[in-house]
Formats: C-alpha cells, structure tokens, sequence
C-alpha cells in the first residue's frame, strides 16, 4: 500500500464531514430568502450591528476574557508548584486536578446550584451564622466561576507540562549571577513557561467564549452570551440564516485568536532559546 | 512558603471538588429535594436500575461512545501513519485541517453537522450523533499517534524484510506493536470526549435518542433526579480506581525498572 493510501479515510471524511458542512454555514450566512429563490445578501451581518447583539458579544469577551484570567492567575501558581515538587504525592494530586473532568460537566456545573442557591448550602451556612443571605447565582459573577471551574484543569495541565522541562540549573546560574529570586523568576521562569500559557489559553479561552450551557444554568439565562444567540437562531427561531452569520464570526475570530497564539508560541520558543544561549 | 504552597494547592482541591462531593452527598439524601438532608439512603442506587430513561442514556452514550471511538481509531491511526511516514510540506496544511474539529467551537462544529444532516435528508438520531462524534474523534487520536509515528525506527523494518519478512508482516510484526499504546491512548481519548461531550451531540441528536448529556440537561430545567447523582457517584469512582490501579501499576514498574538496572 502506498502511503498516501492511508490517508484517504481522512481525506474523505474531513471533506464531508468538516468542509462541506463549514462551507453549508458559510452559504447560509451570506444569503436570504428573497422573492426568487435564495439571494446573496449580508443582511445577516447587517443585523448583528444591531446594539443589543453588539451588547451579547461584547460580554461574551468580557466573560471569556475574565475568566481565563482568573484561570491564569489561580492556575499558575498550582503547575508551579507541582512542577518543583519532588513529593510522593505529586502523582496523586495531579490525577485528582484531572478526575473532575470525566464526571459529567453539566452535572458538575449544575451541581454548583445547590452550593450557591438561594436556600443552597452557602446560604444556610451564612443564616446559622446569622449574617444575612447573599444572591450569589444568576449574574455574571455566577457565570464567570462556572467557566473557571470547568476550565481550571485545562490551563494546569500545560503550564504544568512546561515548567517540567525547565532546567534548574538555569535558576541556580540566576542566583549565582546575583538575581534575587523574585528576578529569576520574571526573568527565567516566567518567560520560559510562556507557551504553556499560550497554550492553556487556547484550551480555555475558545469554549468559553461560545459556551452557553454554563450561562444558562449559572447565569439562569439573564447572562446571555453569544452561544447562547446561536443555540437560539438554530433550535428555537430557526432563522438558519441569522445562526450561520453569527457562526461564521465566531468561526473568524478563532481563526485570528489560534493564528495569534501559534504566533505568540513560535516567537517565544525563539525566546527560550536565547535564553539557554 | 512550603505550608503556604500546600494549603494554597488545598484550597484549589477543595474548590474542584466541593460541587462533587456535595452531589455524591445528595446521592444518599433520603429526601428528593436538594435543599434538606433527610437521613441516609441508598434507594436512588436501587431505583436507579429501574429507570429507563436514565439507562437508555447510559446505554446510547456507552454504544455511542465506543463505536465512535473504535472509527475514529481506525481512521485517525492510518492517517497519522501516512502523515508520519511522509515528509511532505503539504503534511502541515493537511494537518491543520485536519485538527479543525479539535480547535473550532464546538457550538459550530455541532451546527455546521446539524446542517449537513438536515440539507442530506437525514433525520437526526443516534446514527447523526455517531457520525459527529467520529469526526471530533479522528483529531485526537491523530494528535496521539503521530508523534509515535515520528519516533518509529524505520530501519528496523528494513531489518525484518532483509531476513525475510514480506512488508506486510513487517508492518504487522514490527511498527504496529510498537504503535499499539499510543493507538490504545488515542481510543481512550476520544472516547472520553465521546462520553463527556454535550454541545455537538445537542445539535446532532433527536427523535428522542439522548445520552446522558443530552438527558442531565433535559432535567435540569425540571430538577435533577436523584438517581442521576447515585449513577454519577458509581462512574466517578469506577474511574478514580481505575486511575489509581493504573498509576500506582506504572510507578511500581519504573521502580523495579530503576532498581533491575542497579543490579
């Protein structure tokens, strides 16, 4: 067999499982129904201008951007200090960062509702200690800590993978050559487990900026995102036409998000590579 | 800062795993409602059996589940041996496209799929939902195999056909026992997202065939049943001791490695 022969399954089933229906989506958002027959039209994309929709997205960033943040920021400290430990335990720690993500991510999501719900867990604990209740859930604030709970492991995992590979020496030759470790640190660490960042950021940045379960179960559906616009054009309006424009904006602003973080990732490497030089 | 490091990673369990310990809790609740604890029960464990919806779920996410994973295996293992094999320039773009499914938002994965089923005539059901799942599939075995496909030392099968192998045998004898864990890796990956998955099998699913996904969230606007909680406590420590058995396996065996290699 040739071995271009082995690539013919692929080949097939990407063209009409992935292209084709890309391409369906593509048609659908630049056509209308017109008088006769479908029309070319961006009235579709017209529409998305409309404040309210402008509104949506905007906050779909704002969310999406918060929360990998966050992810960051909590994540970092987590892979670091997992990647310097020589504990027995570090196996066991890291196999439970990742068990969570085999149960069932609507339930655990779900499951947060009844730690944060008005008669929740939370709240009962606060009333015996005679504070008062706190509304804790169906506001952005409940949405942005279902995306960081369900995203958290997502941006541990590569940043941990990273750091693994950082050769201690380069610290100690850092404090050898009179950096503080708060100096070596900014200056060795961090720019050396920049593409585990980058990376950890693809993984959690992308699904949270189209979620829409999330926002519907935390947000209680008054954080509308921009999932949750699309999910609504394609099984409630079924205004295909409006749900593909919506897609296919979606679909760009990956494109230009990946291309960004692959870029970002090639540079560094270059980076890391001075460095050791 | 040792103590401040450990409680920080305490505190970070802690959060990961109070929405999970809290269902586990309720799975034995004896009342229906989340809000009171009633006493100890193990009924859901026992009702659970009995009820259909739940089952037939479990049964569609399992078949569904493995059928696609066992495709998109195959199609994902030849694709990165005929990638790995050549060095082409042309591999980069195919791979790129390849990875599509992994890398878009699945939102639009599952809609650009709900199209093509629907503009091909197709009703959506379990067949629709398994076509979907073998497609986000093949990406992440790809992702699996072809770094092992990389690392194969071709000479070896040159080795075997010098003495005598066709290449075929050489193939079957030589290269694929050395891919078989990383093939064994990529089955395991893509039938975990088979199983987790719930946007795409959303869009692709209907006539009533749901996985479990698909049903959580169905009850979740009425109430979760308790006998969900029970189901998910079993599968959760199902495999958490699948997990321990297979890593504490593996460290034993790199310590005996280490200490074979001392004698």
């Amino acid at each position: 067999m040739k071995k271009t022969a082995f690539l013919i399954p692929l080949y097939v089933w990407t063209a009409v499982f992935v292209l084709f229906p890309l391409a369906i989506v593509v048609y659908y958002a630049f056509t209308r129904p017109g008088a006769d027959g479908v029309v070319l039209s961006f009235e579709s994309f017209a529409r998305l201008s409309d404040p309210m929709y402008l509104g949506v997205l905007l906050k779909s960033f704002k969310v999406a951007i918060i929360a990998t943040l966050i992810c960051i920021l909590c994540g970092y400290p987590v892979a670091y200090t997992l990647a310097r430990s020589r504990s027995k335990y570090k196996l066991i720690i890291i196999i439970l960062i990742l068990l969570p993500m085999w149960m069932n991510f609507l339930l655990r999501t779900y499951s947060w509702l009844s730690i944060l719900e008005n008669t929740g867990l939370l709240n009962t604990i606060l009333v015996k200690m005679g504070l008062p209740k706190v509304r804790f859930l169906y506001n952005e604030g409940a949405v942005i800590l279902g995306t960081v709970y369900n995203y958290l492991p997502f941006m541990i995992m590569p940043i941990y993978l990273t750091l693994l590979k950082l050769d201690e020496s380069l610290l100690e030759a850092a404090a050898d050559l009179g950096a503080n470790p708060v100096r070596a640190f900014l200056r060795v660490t961090l720019p050396f487990s920049i593409p585990g960042i980058l990376s950890g950021v693809a993984m959690v940045f992308v699904p949270s900026v189209t979620t829409f379960v999330i926002s519907q179960l935390m947000g209680g559906g008054k954080v509308p995102l921009i999932g949750d616009v699309i999910e609504q054009q394609f099984r409630v309006v079924n205004d295909w036409h409006f749900g593909s424009a919506i897609s296919v904006i979606v679909m760009v602003i990956v494109l230009v998000f990946m291309y960004f973080i692959n870029r970002g990732d090639v540079e560094n490497n270059g980076n890391g590579g001075r460095i050791l030089r | 800062m040792k103590k401040l490091s450990k409680a920080y990673l305490g505190l970070v369990l802690a959060f990961l795993y109070a929405p999970i310990v809290v269902l586990m809790v309720y799975s034995f609740n004896a009342s229906k409602s989340r809000a009171v604890w009633q006493g100890f029960t193990f009924d859901w464990y026992k009702t659970l059996f009995a009820n259909e919806a739940i089952m037939s779920s479990l049964y569609t996410t399992l078949l569904c589940g493995v059928l696609s994973a066992l495709i998109a295996t195959v199609i994902g293992s030849m694709a990165a041996y005929g990638l790995g094999k050549s060095r082409k320039a042309s591999g980069g773009l195919v791979l790129s496209i390849a990875y599509i499914p992994m890398l878009n938002a699945e939102i639009v994965t599952g809609v650009s799929l709900m199209l093509l089923f629907t503009i091909m005539g197709l009703d959506l059901g379990f067949f629709t939902m398994l076509i979907a799942h073998i497609t986000f599939g093949i990406p992440y075995v790809i992702l699996t195999v072809l770094p092992k496909v990389r690392q194969i030392d071709w000479s070896l099968a040159a080795a075997a056909q010098d003495l005598g192998c066709t290449p075929w045998q050489s193939f079957w004898k030589i290269i694929f026992p050395e891919l078989l864990p990383a093939i064994g890796t990529g089955f395991l990956l893509s039938l975990t997202m088979s199983i987790d998955d719930f946007i795409i099998s959303f869009f692709t699913t209907g006539n009533g065939v749901s996985n479990l996904s698909i049903t959580i969230y169905t009850m979740a606007k009425r109430g979760i049943k308790p006998e969900i909680n029970a189901l998910s406590t079993i599968m959760f420590t199902v495999i958490f001791v699948i997990l321990i058995i297979a890593n504490v396996g593996a460290v034993k065996r790199e310590k005996d490695k280490k200490r074979s290699m001392r004698i």
